[in-house]
């Protein structure tokens, strides 16, 4: 059975404070090469087999719809 | 007009502030009000909707994301577009109301990343409202919040035509009433606490005026906008 796996993360101008957490603890454990983190979701779904092109429009509707909120996030998926 | 003005508190599977607005509507108020359940399609003979707040749906996926598809929200847009209607949400009613696209932006974590719960301070942005009229422009209204994801944000051009068309309600500030970053406790752009849509009659907040109602509770500032919206109604 194809699996979609859908990756929503926050758009480039929105401020996300889970990552600026987690850059500040990597930078007290010493961790210096860290330059940005940005934590988005990854989402896994299990899909019927039909019409590739079909399965992926219906991705991006569920997307727009449900999965990120467009003001603040933007998606990307692949089907495996 | 005498009548009582008749309230309906919408209850998702996850609210919690449901009774809360209950009790200060019916007790405090003295209006009509009673629950209607996220599965009815029947809200077209109240004249005000209150999505109260709360975790619907354990906030999963995003705060308000999955209420905003229940069969009851169908009919808030037709709701919104009819004469002498209103809605107001609350706390997690303002996310809801945020993700079906009825007032503008979306809700971030708060800065500190910790669920706040305290009393805030907020100054009155536009008193020429259905819910802020009895207010003073620059008044300063004591009234609590409690969220974790109440950090408001909006793109500039979304934030500008907020401020041109006059549709910022409440913001965060100081016991004076000034703007400043330390008052801002969530993060919020613009320190924005509540906004309202471009025709005024529906209002979405992240303080909880059901809970400032009597001496007892630490401040009745949150009267102001219940009691503001039974003048308006009563007066049109």
């Amino acid at each position: 059975m194809p699996k979609a796996k859908i990756y929503v993360t926050f758009k480039d101008g929105v401020l996300e404070p889970q990552g600026k957490t987690v850059k500040a603890a990597l930078e007290k454990m010493g961790y210096k090469n860290v330059k940005d983190v940005r934590i988005g979701k990854f989402i896994e779904m299990e899909i019927s087999d039909g019409d590739k092109e079909k399965i992926k429009k219906e991705i991006d509707e569920i997307c727009d719809k449900l999965l990120a909120n467009p003001n603040i996030e933007k998606y990307t998926f692949k089907i495996e | 007009m005498n009548k009582k003005i008749k309230f309906g508190v919408i209850v998702f599977p996850g609210s919690n502030c449901d009774a809360d607005c209950l009790w200060a509507i019916k007790d405090v108020l003295h209006q009509d009000a009673e629950f209607i359940w996220h599965e009815s399609k029947n809200i077209e003979n109240y004249d005000v909707i209150v999505l109260p707040g709360g975790f619907s749906y354990g906030d999963y996926l995003r705060s308000g994301a999955i209420a905003r598809f229940a069969k009851v929200m169908e009919k808030i847009n037709d709701f919104v577009n009819k004469k002498n209607k209103f809605v107001i949400g609350i706390c997690n009613g303002f996310q809801i109301l945020l993700e079906a696209g009825i007032l503008p932006g979306a809700m971030l974590h708060n800065k500190n990343l910790k669920f706040i719960c305290e009393y805030v301070n907020l100054v009155v942005e536009n008193n020429d409202t259905p819910f802020t009229n009895k207010c003073e422009k620059g008044q300063v209204l004591k009234i609590p919040i409690a969220h974790g994801e109440g950090n408001y944000y909006c793109d500039d051009k979304t934030l500008n035509k907020l401020i041109k068309n006059d549709e910022i309600a409440f913001r965060y500030s100081t016991l004076k009433g000034e703007i400043t970053e330390e008052a801002n406790v969530n993060g919020s752009v613009y320190n924005i606490a509540g906004i309202l849509n471009r025709k005024k009659n529906v209002l979405g907040m992240m303080p909880h005026p059901e809970r400032a109602m009597i001496e007892e509770l630490g401040s009745t500032d949150g009267k102001y906008i219940w009691e503001s919206l039974i003048n308006f109604i009563k007066k049109s």
